[in-house]
């Protein structure tokens, strides 16, 4: 297991590399003066310009100032937002809670929906309820979420008026941050309705989010459990005489969860690429509107750094996909 | 001699393509999605003809005209205008152009470089491979949407640009398959026979192996067409894509946004339509996997 892990670790040093130099040289191929972009409108003399290059580092070579942004990236240094002059580090953690909040709940409703739903399609194959179920996670697979997200506004907040439109939580609460997940903070202030005003507000944006994802885990598991249902042990457990409840339940049910559990972990990105449209329909403070608002307002820096953090952390989870299938699965281990 | 090799060819693609039609009308759904879809290719060729009006005139004395069936409702308008007095049929009919065109031009470059790519790589294996497999999997450790987007952010918004980053973000599924495929193909006899009777590389690669590979590609191509729509639509929505006036249906949906509690119908109907036509494609690519990929058969 340590060989297999090793052997995963350093598969990930040159990839990760291969993401900084992504990041690098993002700024670098955007057209214009990184300086001249960095002064803003007004501009900057001669002396100014060349002052700003020599302390930015622009005067020194390519490969140097790569080298000067990988020590300073080892160093936990990620830069600082050209537009609230923050370090970039420190925005990223302030948002990063809200979209984890957002994005567990999104995969909570997707697998406890999901993988039911695929077991009973499969168990009851060719059925109404397998037919029904699996068209619907076609067009839910299909959905364009944005469009989905709307439609749940005109219709819930519109016209049922059950939900607010957008943020986190309602204005008449205030509470200071303590853990970044709204629904503990809001159960920790004491206040009364404010972890209700919390979950009403996080209801729709994770429906929206886990729309995807949950119909992705449906169909895998639905064809998972078909997969292992047809095996000779499972039809040699019946043979045997076991109820068909424990059959399923025991021996089919643990075997297909393995191909599923690699679909949950893999549906990190989609989270991600779901997360920037979800937050930007339901303003949501998080990662995914910081990136859309900071391409937006040309904040490169943020951009730059979003981007490393970003797929650091999807390399870091797959990674951890990987080792749980190896744990779940010993034959992959020995491969 | 030769006549008779070109006719069993014949004969054997004729009964190849009999076999396909054979699993793919199994599937209902394929059908149905395929039926749906040759509808999408022929308004977007007929659109001229069919749309009752321009897609860019704006009628000054008709914005947020209701479609024709409610209150307020003219007949000129059946599906009623936008907020700046623009027909939302004509627009609607225009911007089935937009997503075909997406899709076809961001598979193609994706496909033929992707291609390209995973041939090179399983073809000669080594180093060459180590290196473009490395390369895949930084593009492939980015989310698709967010890279696309920031590749948009470098070359500039608009729709050249959002397709190119599209099928930048897309390739590297293909090189995947097609090296894959291609390891799996260099071991069979008809590669050893074909090399032994003298074939160059060049040769050997494109028309002995890559023939042999094409069922998951054609899987792939499908699945991808579907998601470059739906993509393109989301950085349309982001103002990252095709931009205004055109009648992009992403694109028709940020302007939309504003109205959303005011005209459903601005906002209803172009999400429809990227729902329809992206759900037909899936469709006819469930059939597609069941007819040209035994291994990923439907069970």
């Amino acid at each position: 297991m340590v060989r297999f892990l090793l052997s995963k670790l350093l598969y990930l040093i040159p990839t990760f590399l291969g993401i900084t130099i992504v990041a690098f040289g993002f700024v670098r191929i955007l057209p214009g003066d990184p300086v001249l972009l960095m002064a803003g409108e007004r501009g900057v003399s001669p002396e100014r310009h060349a002052e700003l290059s020599a302390q930015l580092g622009f005067d020194k070579p390519v490969v140097m100032q790569y080298l000067d942004f990988l020590w300073r990236l080892l160093q936990g240094d990620l830069g600082n937002s050209l537009v609230t002059k923050k370090p970039v580090l420190a925005e990223f953690l302030a948002l990063f809670p809200a979209t984890v909040e957002l994005g567990i709940c999104a995969i909570l409703i997707a697998t406890l929906v999901g993988v039911p739903v695929g077991v009973l399609a499969a168990i009851k194959r060719g059925s109404w309820f397998d037919q029904v179920s699996m068209t619907s996670a076609l067009v839910g697979f299909s959905m364009p979420i944005f469009w989905w997200g709307l439609l749940l506004i005109i219709f819930f907040s519109g016209i049922l008026d059950w939900t607010p439109v957008s943020g986190r939580i309602s204005l008449m609460y205030y509470f200071p941050q303590v853990t970044g997940f709204m629904l503990i903070d809001s159960l920790l202030s004491g206040q009364e309705g404010a972890f209700t005003s919390a979950v009403s507000h996080l209801i729709l944006p994770s429906i929206v989010l886990a729309t995807i994802p949950l119909a992705v885990i449906a169909r895998q598991t639905r064809s998972a459990m078909l997969e292992v249902m047809g095996e000779d042990y499972v039809r040699t457990a019946r043979a045997k005489g076991m109820p068909r409840r424990r059959v399923i339940g025991v021996h089919a049910l643990r075997n297909a969860m393995i191909p599923v559990i690699t679909t949950i972990g893999l549906q990190i990105g989609v989270l991600i690429a779901g997360a920037i449209l979800t937050e930007t329909i339901f303003s949501w403070p998080g990662i995914g509107k910081w990136m859309i608002d900071s391409i937006a307002r040309r904040d490169y820096p943020v951009v730059q750094s979003g981007l490393l953090l970003i797929a650091g952390m999807v390399m870091v989870v797959n990674l951890l996909v990987d080792l749980t299938y190896g744990l779940i699965n010993p034959r992959i281990r020995a491969s | 001699m030769s006549d008779t090799a070109e006719l069993s060819t014949g004969a054997i693609r004729r009964q190849m393509l009999a076999e396909f039609w054979f699993y793919f009308r199994q599937n209902r759904g394929a059908v149905a999605g395929l039926f749906v879809f040759v509808l999408l290719v022929l308004t977007a060729i007929f659109a001229p003809v069919l749309a009752p009006h321009d897609p860019t005139t704006q009628y000054r004395d008709a914005f947020l005209l209701p479609p024709v069936w409610q209150e307020g409702g003219r007949a000129e308008f059946l599906l009623g205008t936008d907020a700046v007095g623009r027909d939302m049929l004509s627009r609607l009919i225009f911007g089935a152009q937009y997503s075909l065109f997406i899709g076809i031009v961001v598979v193609a470059i994706a496909l033929i470089g992707g291609v390209i790519i995973g041939l090179i790589a399983g073809f000669f294996r080594g180093w060459v491979d180590a290196v473009i497999m490395r390369v895949m999997d930084v593009i492939l450790a980015f989310p698709s949407l967010l890279l696309a987007l920031v590749l948009v952010a470098v070359l500039g918004p608009g729709l050249t640009n959002a397709m190119i980053a599209i099928a930048i973000v897309y390739q590297p599924h293909f090189a995947r398959l097609t090296r894959a495929a291609v390891m799996g193909e260099m071991q069979r006899e008809y590669v050893t026979a074909a090399r032994v009777a003298g074939a160059g590389n060049l040769r050997l690669m494109f028309k002995t192996i890559l023939p042999n590979c094409l069922g998951p590609l054609i899987v792939q191509a499908t699945l991808s067409f579907s998601s470059a729509v739906l993509d393109s639509a989301a950085l349309g929505f982001l103002g990252m894509g095709a931009q205004p006036p055109s009648p992009e249906w992403g694109t028709m949906l940020a302007e939309a946004r504003e109205f959303i509690l005011r005209a459903w119908w601005v906002v209803t109907l172009p999400g429809l339509a990227i729902l329809v036509s992206v759900l037909a494609i899936n469709m006819m690519g469930d059939g597609l996997r069941d007819a040209l990929d035994p291994k990923l058969k439907r069970s």
